[in-house]
């Protein structure tokens, strides 16, 4: 580790810490109903939507009523998109003229499953990236599809999460919010303001936004070269502000023209858990005790900067293969060492391990280098903080709803030895909250455990092979013979299954980053991983909201020195205890034959080629 | 001849507040219990009643799965039939040792319940006729409203009222207490149950319940444990260990397509078998808790009971654990039931020795604890000795309501103490007069929360003996853990507000309820509950009942009226409202128990990992051998041996969700910190050791 990739985290940290207080009061207020300094401005339209729209702004939903409202909107943005998809080529703003006779060559066609999932991924959040933007989408795709559900999906998540924060700071209610107003709110108030602001700065540090043709340039060499084009900051700022993580470019974040400067890195690092984390301190007011918004924060912060410093010395050690071979691994003035493969030299190995927990600590899934060229451990730490559930600071208000459901795990478990019946904020945690609890947690892990089950032993007879799953890249098999799901995997042996199991990960957690490796564009997997999205995101969050209903409805009870602190050190280590332990428990069959079996393997010398092992 | 009196009891041992009747004290593994547990745990294994414990049903039908390829392997002649023979049989050890765990806490009862039916005859009742005359009937056809006549010796034949007559009632049946009770009518004593004997005197009865709904079978059933129903914690865990158990089976359930890819891909060893992983599975699943969970709730309603206490339900007794605010009655639970003396005032040209003197003599053959006290004061302070006032001519003339004093006429004094009124009167009519500073004192007395009783001899008042309330020794520090605890005491008294002061501070109570009216209480309840709090409190008198009914948990006195025991959910049988302190301790210890298992459980799975993962894919992926840190001899041993610490934990933890883990007052963040420590970090660290002893006692028995 180098000093100043050190100095790049405390930095980074420090700068979170100071934005936290901010804006988690300024969202409490929006939320609450109280002026803000954007009122006189935004106020007007928001009541001119609401006019539009018949949306009573003072009728407040039974959490049965929230959810379907989530629902029914969740449900128009997936057909939304996914037609726009579909109709690209007689919709607008297409120089290239994508989904038309006149596409360039190469380009990606978007087929039903790719559409599919594409329509899943945006409205839940998840924005996996089957596709290269560059070359598969129109400027209209990619703003008035994609860019639009990053807002809307973002804008869902806050939605919901205060929904079950009001769960806890009501007693004896029956409603838990109108989800209308909240999403109204959190577009207008939250992330469209920070997103313009996000935007211009990004611009400043030479971020693109145009709708012009690509580029067709010569290089140096005399080969010709396009460059693409397009409206990118204003989709790299809410991309980023919104965590949904989807690039413009196939390389997302690690690409010149999203992600040109260190600087723009840093920032980019600091707007995916901007509202995160800033969400916290809004628990803590609305609960009207922000001790206790700090201690999610600080329980954040410790599994944060815990994974930081496993994979940050990983990669910065590199693969001790490469040391033997003399390379010198070790950082100096004039090289970065350690393990560069796949990251970019202007980020170096401090910035792209430092952006790669980031962005799986939340649901973001921007990438600004390979996980899959990580080192196994470096590696592990993306993929586990996935597998929890995303609730380290997490997406933009799924990531507090993910951890108040381990805080109930937490309470209730630990909550009864100190011979009460547990609560939580004054409320008791009894049946139906832990049932919904784990729900949630069933769900998840059931769709990621069970589709990497499948994926790594399935086998499709030749026909449906050509359909399901067709080879990329590896060898066709022979007409007669049946193909394995695996043909597509960029690596064999347990790297390739850390492949396959990122990939459910990613999709069921709503992250949407890619392990890379894996060829995912099939139906097979666009069909697979478009289902664990939609499960991921809500057989999660319906139980959540249930949760939130039921606790609403709750008296709360008087704190006395015989309740259960949540707002020390021993309840911050408890909740981390619990997110690590339920998480390992859940993964850790898998995780061993995948990440840490292949660092062992490292260890003793075996490395596991791009070479299809299948052929 | 002279006779001392004892002193009176000052309770100085908390825990001696507490007889132990109703259950006859058994050691916690008593030869009959064991007995009928072991046969009893065989008789659970029928899976229809397995199914409701999801844990383990799964066990059970891991076990039946492992035994039935046992046999098939046995058939076949394929197969490790030496490691698959130990697996099935430990995971059947494992099912056998949680039935057992259950049935352990649940013969208890039962042989309580057997003793309890051997008392229960059917007596023959005399029911009275509308016209007024006798028939006799067996208690069987008595129905609630019959009135009966019970006479001395007889059985009363069923719960009922007295409405006419008074009795002494041996209630030993119910209570373990042989001393014989007072049963009248009207008021507070009313109350009789069936299947307890008049001893002297007639009562008239009338019938409050039907057969088979009697508190005699309402006992039975509860202490048999026949109407248990899961408490709405235990409903919660349960739901949380059949989820975790869900998370586990599909991470087991997913290993075989993953260790194939694993297995293609090193081109090395196979898929783990069906022992193996079954064996992950029961290892991994919350066994601990899952088949500790029902024994811990039936041994705490045990333990209630032990404490001769009878809960109506576990939801009670969890309640109980929840509690906030306690309202405990001043008198008999915060000072001890009676008032004592505690100087003695003189008035003008009297000298104190006289004055106790004539309050020893006037007190000699009072037996009530007052009178008692004032013979022990003389004695002590003033060296009196009690004198066997039989041998000397004496008239004693007991304490009545109308004359409101009680004394003794010996050679030709008339003593008489009582109300500072009454013996005025009483010196007034002697042809005396009083003075107006024995008035004075005994106001003074009354200001400060005392009670005055006049002495007179004749016609001339000596003095006043101070009366005072007498707290409880240990009280304030029980007070204090209480608050430790996070529970707020009110002391509920029908003194007026400066008595009541002063005693309150003297106990340390924080709050106080003076001249309390039943509606006070109810309406103090209700407030408390309204901002989120939850009341315990005893109570025995019909008017008592609403407040009773209105508490979270109302702990009725058996010696109270019907009407206050069905308002309660709990019955104390000894009629001792201190118990209420023990009662929530007991409720708390209850659900530490369900929460250090639980972690305990949860927490043992680590170890469990890093024996089983490395061993199960030894061939496809030997450098996994690095995560088997207990260095465990091979992979057959180190699966067993996790399989059977598994199993000899939850017989190890037996005795632990019986008697419940140890419970000490202190505020939640301590008790927290020490459970987590212990049950927490405890149970991460414990099995690795545990495992390790086994696997080298598996290798050197060559077992595996």
């Amino acid at each position: 580790m180098t000093a100043v990739g050190l100095l790049q985290i405390a930095v980074y940290f420090l700068l979170l810490l100071l934005l936290t207080k901010p804006l988690g009061l300024f969202m409490a207020r929006v939320f609450s109903g109280e002026r803000t300094f954007l009122h006189p401005i935004v106020q007007p339209i928001e009541r001119l939507i609401y006019r539009l729209s018949g949306v009573r702004e003072d009728e407040e939903q039974h959490w049965t009523r929230y959810a379907a409202s989530l629902l029914a909107f969740s449900l128009a943005g997936i057909l939304f998109t996914y037609l726009i998809q579909r109709l690209q080529g007689i919709l607008p703003f297409n120089p290239q003229g994508f989904g038309t006779a006149h596409a360039p060559t190469g380009a990606t066609p978007v087929t039903p499953d790719l559409a599919f999932n594409n329509a899943a991924s945006f409205p839940t959040n998840t924005n996996w990236q089957a596709y290269s933007g560059e070359s598969t989408f129109s400027y209209f795709v990619q703003m008035a599809a994609f860019t639009v559900q990053n807002f809307c999906s973002a804008a869902a998540g806050i939605a919901i999460a205060i929904a079950l924060v009001r769960g806890f700071a009501r007693q004896q209610a029956k409603t838990v919010g109108n989800f209308w107003v909240d999403m109204t709110r959190s577009v207008l108030y939250i992330l469209l303001p920070l997103s313009v602001v996000g935007a211009l700065v990004l611009c400043s540090q030479g971020v693109i936004q145009n709708l012009k043709h690509y580029d067709v340039v010569k290089t140096l060499e005399g080969a010709t070269q396009t460059i693409a084009q397009g409206p990118v900051a204003s989709q790299e700022a809410i991309k980023m502000i919104g965590t949904n993580g989807a690039g413009f470019f196939g390389a997302n974040s690690a690409h010149p023209f999203e992600n040109p400067t260190p600087i723009s890195n840093f920032i980019q690092m600091l707007m995916i858990f901007l509202i995160p984390a800033g969400l916290t301190y809004t628990f803590g007011k609305m609960v009207n005790d922000t001790r206790q918004g700090w201690a999610i924060f600080a329980a954040c912060s410790i599994m944060f900067l815990a994974g930081v410093f496993i994979a940050y010395p990983a990669e910065q050690a590199g693969n001790p293969l490469v040391a033997r071979q003399g390379v010198a691994v070790a950082a100096s003035d004039t090289q970065p060492g350690g393990n560069m493969e796949g990251k970019e030299l202007r980020f170096g190995i401090a910035g792209s391990a430092l952006f790669a927990v980031i962005t799986t600590d939340a649901s973001c899934g921007a990438v600004n280098s390979m996980h899959d060229s990580f080192t196994p451990l470096g590696g592990l730490v993306p993929l586990f903080n996935i597998e929890t559930g995303e609730v380290i600071f997490g997406g933009t208000g799924a990531g507090l709803y993910g951890i108040l459901l381990y805080a109930i795990l937490a309470v209730f478990i630990a909550g009864l030895m100190v011979g009460r019946t547990p609560e939580y904020l004054g409320k008791k945690i009894e049946g139906k909250e832990v049932k919904m609890a784990m729900l949630a947690l069933i769900a998840t892990a059931a769709s990621i455990l069970c589709f990497s089950g499948v994926t790594s032993v399935i086998h499709f007879d030749w026909d449906k092979s050509q359909y399901l799953n067709p080879a990329s890249g590896a060898p066709k098999p022979a007409p007669t013979a049946s193909a394995p799901a695996t043909a597509n995997l960029g690596n064999g042996g347990p790297h390739g299954f850390s492949e396959i199991l990122y990939a459910y990960s990613s999709a069921t957690g709503n992250n949407g980053s890619a392990f890379g490796g894996l060829s995912p564009n099939t139906p097979w997997y666009n069909l697979t991983t478009g289902f664990a999205m939609l499960i991921g995101r809500f057989l999660f969050l319906l139980p959540l909201l249930a949760a939130a209903g039921s606790l609403a409805s709750k008296k709360k009870i008087a704190t006395t020195s015989g309740t259960f602190p949540t707002h020390g050190p021993l309840f911050v280590g408890l909740l981390v205890g619990t997110v690590i332990i339920v998480g390992a428990l859940t993964f850790f069959p898998a995780l061993s034959l995948g990440p840490l079996v292949e660092h062992f393997l490292m260890q003793s010398g075996q490395l596991f080629s791009m070479i299809g092992f299948w052929s | 001849m002279a006779t001392t009196f004892p002193p009176p009891a000052v309770d100085n041992d908390p825990t001696s507040l507490i007889p132990k009747k109703l259950v006859r004290a058994r050691p916690l593994f008593d030869k009959e219990i064991l007995g009928r547990a072991v046969r009893d745990s065989f008789g659970k294994l029928n899976p229809l009643w397995l199914a409701k414990n999801p844990v383990m049903f799964v066990v059970e039908v891991g076990a039946a799965l492992t035994t039935l390829l046992l046999i098939r392997d046995a058939v076949k002649g394929a197969g490790d039939l030496r490691f698959e023979f130990q697996i099935a049989l430990w995971l059947w050890f494992t099912v056998l040792f949680a039935n057992f765990a259950e049935a352990m806490a649940e013969a208890r009862g039962k042989a309580q319940a057997d003793a309890l039916r051997k008392t229960k005859t059917d007596a023959i009742a005399k029911r009275i006729t509308g016209s007024g005359k006798i028939e006799e009937v067996t208690g069987a056809q008595l129905r609630a409203g019959d009135l009966v006549q019970v006479d001395a010796g007889e059985l009363i034949p069923g719960d009922g009222e007295v409405v006419d007559g008074i009795a002494t009632v041996d209630e030993s049946v119910i209570t373990g207490e042989s001393a014989p009770v007072i049963r009248e009518s009207g008021g507070d004593r009313s109350a009789v149950t069936g299947g307890t004997r008049v001893l002297s005197d007639r009562i008239k009865i009338k019938i409050t319940s039907n057969p088979g709904e009697t508190f005699l079978d309402r006992m039975i059933a509860l202490v048999e444990g026949a109407e248990r129903q899961k408490t709405p914690n235990e409903i919660a865990l349960n739901i949380l260990i059949a989820g975790l158990t869900l998370i586990f089976l599909l991470a087991v359930a997913t290993l075989p397509p993953f260790a194939s890819y694993s297995v293609t891909s090193a081109g090395a060893g196979a898929v783990p078998s069906i022992a193996v992983l079954v064996s992950l599975l029961v290892c991994l699943i919350p066994t601990t808790i899952g088949g500790l969970l029902s024994a811990i709730g039936i041994a705490g309603m045990d333990r209630v009971m032990q404490h001769n206490v009878l809960a109506m339900s576990g939801k009670a007794v969890e309640a109980s654990g929840d509690v906030n605010t306690l309202l405990l009655d001043k008198t008999g639970t915060i000072t001890i039931g009676n008032r004592q003396a505690v100087e003695f005032l003189t008035a003008e040209g009297v000298t104190e020795a006289e004055l106790a003197d004539a309050a020893q003599l006037s007190s000699l053959a009072d037996e009530t604890p007052e009178g008692r006290s004032v013979v022990v004061l003389a004695k002590e302070k003033y060296g009196l000795r009690g004198r066997n006032v039989a041998e000397q001519e004496a008239t004693f003339l007991p304490f009545s309501a109308y004359t409101r004093m009680s004394g003794v006429d010996i050679r030709g004094r008339h003593l008489r103490k009582g109300a500072t009124e009454a013996i005025i009167r009483f010196v007034e009519e002697q042809g005396g007069r009083s003075t107006d500073s024995v008035r004075e004192l005994s106001d003074r007395i009354s200001r400060h929360g005392g009670t005055p009783l006049a002495v007179a001899d004749g016609a001339r008042v000596l003095g006043i003996i101070h009366l005072k309330d007498i707290v409880k020794g240990g009280m304030k520090d029980r007070i204090g853990q209480l608050r430790a605890m996070g529970i707020r005491s009110v002391m509920i008294t029908g003194d007026n507000p400066l008595t009541a002061a002063a005693i309150a501070a003297e106990a340390g109570v924080d709050d106080f309820l003076a001249q309390a009216t039943p509606a006070d209480k109810l309406n103090y309840i209700k407030r408390e509950q309204a901002e989120g709090r939850l009341v315990a409190m005893t109570g025995d008198g019909t008017n008592d009942a609403p407040a009773l009914a209105q508490a979270d948990v109302g702990l009725a006195m058996n010696t109270g009226t019907m009407a206050a025991k069905e308002a309660g959910n709990m019955v104390d049988l000894d009629s001792n409202p201190t118990k209420l302190i023990e009662v929530v301790a007991i409720g708390k210890q209850l659900l530490i128990t369900r929460g250090a298992l639980t972690t305990f459980s949860i927490a043992n799975d680590v170890a469990k990992y890093f024996a089983i993962i490395p061993a199960m894919f030894s061939v496809t992926y030997p450098a996994l051998g690095a995560l088997n840190i207990m260095h465990l001899h091979s992979p057959q041993s180190a699966v067993l041996a996790a399989v059977i610490f598994n199993a000899l934990i939850i017989i190890a933890l037996v005795p632990l969700a019986l008697r419940g883990v140890k419970y000490r007052p202190a505020n939640a963040a301590s008790l927290l910190r020490r459970n987590l420590l212990i049950y927490g970090v405890g149970g991460l660290f414990a099995p690795f050791p545990g495992i390790w002893v086994l696997d080298q006692m598996l290798h050197y028995l060559h077992l595996a």
